[in-house]
């Protein structure tokens, strides 16, 4: 079947169209006039739609053959239209998301912490330390009586030592703490000699110093108790060195000396090697290489009579420092000040440790 | 204690080692050496003793002397010098050609306005002596030597140039290291070495003491021993140079010789002395006793002291004299004047001269000593020491024999020792050969029976009572170096944190996760601080408890709350430019309502915070939030919801807080603190912005106990929330229509979160509108939406019913 005269020139104009409308398409660069050229040419009123309407001339064979082509060439215009229209929005969207460009360089919404008192995280270290020992921790009260501040640790009234550690009385027989070893007697006589004790005590203490860089009327203390059968003084000495290194760094030297504590015999205090001069002398240990970081010794047996236990049977030993002094030495901390002013910018910086 | 190292060579050799090696080996042995001291920085050869055997004008200067100086060579030294006190006849200072003063100062001949110098007169300074070991009389100008100098020779031993100074830091137990003698024994039980010590004698005379003086004691047991020693022709004068020298090392100043005699033998012996102008006594008898209430004395600091009678007081008889062991008199001094001198030495108790230290506030080398407790073999002798001295260098004449009266035990005890014991309780395994080796050295007496040693501890050491001193006697001879390492062998139990205290430490991370730093402050306050913001729950008649004795009213009485301290931190901050401060506290109250204190304050740990400023600040996107009441509750919800605990809250008026943003906390009806703005004219009198506080019972939620956690099923069906809002009057509060909701909507109704408030158009103006988001669910079946408008029904006429409110629609 072929076409006559008629038929011929539709189908001329059909595919004319075709390729007009293929290389309007190829020259859009936006959708509105894509939206347009598709109207033109597909659309009711359209250049496609006119074409057909000429059909009517044509014979009745030749219909289904132009009809046939119309569609074809209809799918041909949308086909180009559509994979244009995709690229063009493709175009637009990265037009848009290049619009939307942030600086990155600027700050994120903070997260809001807060943190430790550089004495609580370092009481805290300790305390963990200590429980990994087998060590419990106790507290007693901050105003304590005459008899266990002193007398129940071999600190008699009119007894010399008392002059080292001056107090805050509130009458004759109540005082705010000079140390925890109350603590230790409290326990010791809760326990009535009964008992093995292993237990850490740390607290505020209290002593009548003016404040200064070096002196704080209220400070920390904490201090241990090791009571029981047996107990050595090289068991002393060997819970010391395992506490310093890990608490200072396996590199430190540990060197003890005797000393006095009134409710120690014999006593010790423990130096650790400077962490500044690596031991050769300098302002911070005072040219001697040495810092003193802890007071220790075996429980005076008069100590543990007082508490009720039999010097003869039970053995201890007891050791104290003062958290503030360590946190001074471990981080540089020119003025014990410092940790009660609770400045912000103080604080914050042992937050993030 | 200042222990001169060439004051200690006259008692014990230490060899060749330097003042830094022996300061560590006394260290390590149980006297701290807290410093070193040098006598002069740098020390240099060519500085000699010189004569001025010429001093004229220097013929071009006015200020110059030309002086001709003996050095002991052949020919004399011609040196220009401009000091004024320089002169004929004098003993001087000279460094030589070739001597180098401190700063690198090179001496050699140089020529002055047309002179020729070889060398130079010298000052201390210009030897760079140190300032506290400058004589008082070479304070200004240069040296002017004792006539007795030798020509010649180096100056370093006349003038103690080469002496070094350990600064001894005692333990209280260590009085025997109180002396130049006791530090000898130290040095040789360290070292191992022999001491040499003075055998003093009393010389005889022709005169008896008893012609001039008779001791009386009315109280033996505060004085068991008074000698009086009389010594007559007595010249007053300097000390010898070495004895000052000695002293000024020792940082006690010369005075004269017979005080300084004094000081020597305190110094030598630890055995405090005194000496009285004889005939300014008035009497021939020395009464102690103790003094009588309100009875004077004028010290020798011509300070008149009210006494009492727990002091002790040495009189003529008739009136005190001196202050025993204390200070002596001022009427009774020894001064230019005096000829004949009643010398004190006594033994006087340890705790009578500390009752009156503490009461006078006067503590002198003497009165340390006492405190400390003295030897008692050593105070007769030290007694005749002095009298020697005196008869040398102030040519008296000892007057024979010494008024005493004598009631003091000299008797030295014994500790028994077992080295078995010894080695268990020190986990070493010493010998008993090394046990001797140890006893020997410390210079005990000892016998030994096998393992069993009876050591005799001497009267020098009355620190040495009982068995555990013998162990720290041995420990520190052996050395605590070689004490071996080891861990306790008894059988452990692990250790671990109470209950209480872990919850302490989850209160503490839960606070400091949203944001708070955790400050520590103190416990003493001033009187205000310590008794305001104290939580409504608290009895009303709490005193705060106040010190018998306090240092300043800024630390005077226990806080009865963490507040005020906290408030006083913001501030400190805000004026530091640090504007946005969020704080907490977890510390103790102390609680008392006793008038008068008689029992320990309850202490309870109470849990507060304060901040002030942005709580949110994100800067630069414009979002910045004033912290206000709301952030402040959220944060104590958070709490009781992380502990799981269910708390309510109520409007409270409590004081020094905002009348109308307060609230008081309760736990089922226990009351437990409260949260709100701080009144505005407190923060305003503080300097601080708007500044909000919690404060929580933590002692309360210690005790609690806590449910165990469970599980519970997550539910099946799905829930449904509707939202409602009804418009009431003002004065309902939101919290009260939750309730009802929960309440008149129970058990469905499973949570009732107001989500806005609303006030302005379409609301009259004493109205707001309050809106809620209620939740149903029904743990067994599915709801209907039937079901739930039933209930929204019933909830909506309880509401008109109860506040007269309406749905807003």
């Amino acid at each position: 079947m072929s076409l006559i005269k008629g038929g011929i020139i539709v189908q001329e104009q059909l595919k004319q169209l075709e390729q007009e409308a293929i290389e309007k398409v190829a020259n859009v660069v936006d959708l509105k006039a894509l939206q347009e050229i598709q109207v033109a040419y597909t659309g009711r009123k359209g250049s496609i739609t006119e074409v057909l309407r000429g059909m009517g001339k044509l014979s009745k064979e030749e219909r289904p053959i132009i009809g046939e082509l119309a569609n074809k060439v209809r799918a041909s215009i949308q086909a180009t239209i559509d994979e244009k229209k995709a690229a063009l929005e493709l175009e637009q969207l990265e037009k848009q998301l290049e619009k939307e460009t942030i600086d990155v360089t600027l700050p994120g919404r903070p997260v809001q912490f807060g943190g430790s008192h550089v004495l609580t995280s370092l009481i805290e270290e300790i305390e963990d330390l200590f429980i990994g020992l087998g060590y419990e921790v106790r507290e007693g009260p901050e105003v304590e009586t005459d008899y266990y501040n002193f007398e129940a640790l071999n600190l008699p009234k009119g007894h010399p030592a008392r002059d080292m550690q001056d107090s805050f009385y509130i009458t004759n027989e109540l005082l705010l703490r000079t140390h925890t070893s109350p603590v230790q007697a409290r326990t010791m006589r809760a326990l009535d000699g009964q008992e093995p004790i292993r237990m850490i005590c740390p607290g505020k203490v209290y002593r009548r110093d003016s404040d200064d860089a070096t002196h704080s009327h209220q400070f920390t203390q904490i201090e241990g108790l090791y009571v029981d059968k047996n107990v050595r003084m090289s068991d002393l000495k060997g819970t010391l060195d395992l506490f310093a290194k890990k608490m200072f760094g396996e590199d430190r030297d540990i060197r003890l000396r005797p000393s006095f504590f009134p409710f120690t015999e014999p006593s010790v205090e423990m130096d650790i090697s400077c962490k500044v001069c690596s031991g050769e002398g300098c302002s911070v240990c005072k040219q001697t290489g040495w810092i003193e970081i802890l007071g220790a010794g075996m429980v005076h047996p008069s100590v543990l009579e007082m508490a009720g236990y039999d010097p003869n049977v039970y053995t201890g030993f007891a050791f104290g420092m003062g958290p503030d002094r360590i946190a001074m030495l471990k981080y540089g901390i020119e003025d014990i000040r410092r940790f009660y002013t609770n400045d912000m910018r103080f604080l914050k910086q042992f937050h993030e440790a | 204690m200042l222990v001169s190292l060439n004051w200690l060579k006259n008692y014990v050799d230490y060899g060749d080692l330097t003042p830094e090696q022996l300061g560590e080996k006394i260290t390590k042995s149980g006297i701290e050496v807290d410093g070193i001291e040098y006598v002069i920085s740098e020390t240099s050869d060519n500085i000699v003793v010189g004569y001025v055997k010429e001093c004229e004008q220097h013929p071009n200067a006015d200020k110059l002397k030309l002086c001709q100086v003996d050095v002991g060579e052949e020919e004399l030294l011609q040196i220009i010098c401009g000091a004024p006190n320089v002169a004929q006849g004098q003993k001087v200072v000279v460094a030589k050609p070739g001597a180098v003063l401190p700063g690198d100062f090179k001496i050699k001949k140089v020529k002055l306005r047309g002179i020729e110098s070889n060398g130079m007169i010298c000052s201390l300074q210009e030897l760079s002596v140190g300032e506290r070991f400058v004589h008082s009389q070479y304070a200004e100008g240069i040296v002017v030597l004792p006539e007795d100098a030798v020509v010649g020779e180096e100056v370093d031993a006349l003038l103690n140039l080469d002496d070094a100074i350990l600064e001894f830091d005692l333990t209280p137990n260590r009085a025997d290291a109180l002396s130049m003698i006791g530090v000898a024994y130290e040095v040789g039980a360290i070292l191992d070495e022999d001491i040499t010590l003075p055998e003093p004698t009393l010389p005889s005379s022709d005169e008896k003491v008893a012609d001039y003086v008779e001791v009386k004691i009315d109280d033996l047991e505060a004085c068991p021993y008074y000698g009086a020693f009389i010594i007559k022709d007595v010249e007053v004068k300097p000390a010898p140079l070495w004895m000052q020298n000695y002293l000024l090392a020792a940082g006690v100043r010369s005075i004269n010789n017979v005080v300084d005699i004094t000081n020597y033998v305190l110094l030598e012996y630890g055995q405090p002395l005194h000496a009285f102008d004889y005939d300014l006594l008035n009497s021939k008898e020395i009464v102690v006793r103790r003094a009588k209430e309100k009875e004077q004395i004028v010290t020798l600091d011509d300070q008149t002291r009210t006494l009492s009678e727990d002091n002790l007081l040495i009189t003529n008889g008739e009136k005190g004299i001196a202050l025993a062991g204390v200070m002596g008199g001022a009427d009774t001094e020894v001064n230019d004047a005096t000829t004949t001198i009643l010398l004190e030495a006594a033994y006087f108790d340890g705790q009578v001269i500390r009752q009156t230290v503490k009461e006078t506030g006067l503590r002198s080398d003497a009165s340390t000593r006492y405190e400390r407790g003295i030897d008692p073999n050593r105070v007769r002798e030290a007694g005749i020491r002095a009298c020697e001295l005196l008869a040398k260098y102030a040519n008296g004449t000892v007057v024979e024999g010494v008024a005493e009266v004598d009631e003091l035990d000299r008797n030295d005890w014994t500790v028994d020792i077992n080295t078995q014991v010894v080695n268990r309780r020190l986990g070493t395994a010493i010998s008993n050969d090394e046990m001797e080796a140890i006893l020997r050295k410390l210079r005990f007496g000892y016998e030994v029976n096998g393992d069993d040693i009876t050591v005799t501890i001497p009267t020098r050491r009355g620190d040495i009572t009982i068995f555990e001193d013998m162990l720290e006697e041995i420990a520190r001879i052996y050395g605590y170096d070689h004490l071996p390492y080891t861990l306790p062998a008894n059988a452990s139990k692990p250790g671990g944190l109470s209950d209480e205290q872990l919850l302490r430490r989850e209160v503490n991370g839960y606070l400091q996760s949203i944001g708070l730093s955790e400050a520590i402050t103190y416990s003493l306050l001033n009187k205000k601080d310590a008794s305001s913001f104290v939580s409504p729950e608290l009895s009303n008649d709490l005193k705060p408890v106040s010190l018998a004795m306090p240092m300043s009213e800024d630390h005077q009485y226990l806080r009865l709350s963490l507040i005020p301290e906290l408030l006083s931190r913001l501030t400190y901050n805000v004026a530091r430019k640090q504007a946005n401060v969020g704080l907490y506290e977890l510390g103790s109250v102390f609680l008392s309502e006793e008038q008068e204190v008689t029992k320990q304050p309850k202490e309870y740990l109470r849990l507060s915070g304060a901040i002030t400023g942005h709580w949110l600040d994100h800067a630069w996107q414009e979002e910045v939030k004033q912290v206000d009441f709301y952030v402040v509750k959220g944060i104590v919800e958070g709490l009781f919801k992380y502990l799981n605990l269910d708390v309510t809250y109520q409007q409270a008026k409590v004081e020094d807080m905002h009348p109308g943003r307060c609230a008081t906390l309760y736990h089922g009806d226990v009351a437990i603190g409260f949260l709100g703005q701080v009144h505005p004219a407190v923060t305003n009198e503080r300097d601080l912005k708007e500044t909000y506080v919690f404060d929580i019972d933590m002692e309360y939620i210690l005790q609690l106990d806590r449910d165990p956690l469970m599980y519970e099923p997550v539910p099946k069906y799905p829930s449904i929330l509707r939202d409602i809002a009804f418009v009431v009057s003002n004065t309902v509060q939101a919290g009260d229509i939750q309730s009802e909701v929960k309440r008149v909507g129970a058990p469905l109704v499973t949570k009732v979160e107001a989500f806005d408030v609303y006030t302005g158009d379409n609301v009259k103006a004493d109205e707001k509108s309050l809106a809620f988001n209620i939740h149903y669910q029904d743990p067994n079946k599915t709801l209907t939406d039937e079901e739930v408008d039933a209930s929204m029904k019933e909830i909506v006429t309880a509401i008109e019913e109860k506040f007269g409110g309406y749905v807003r629609s």
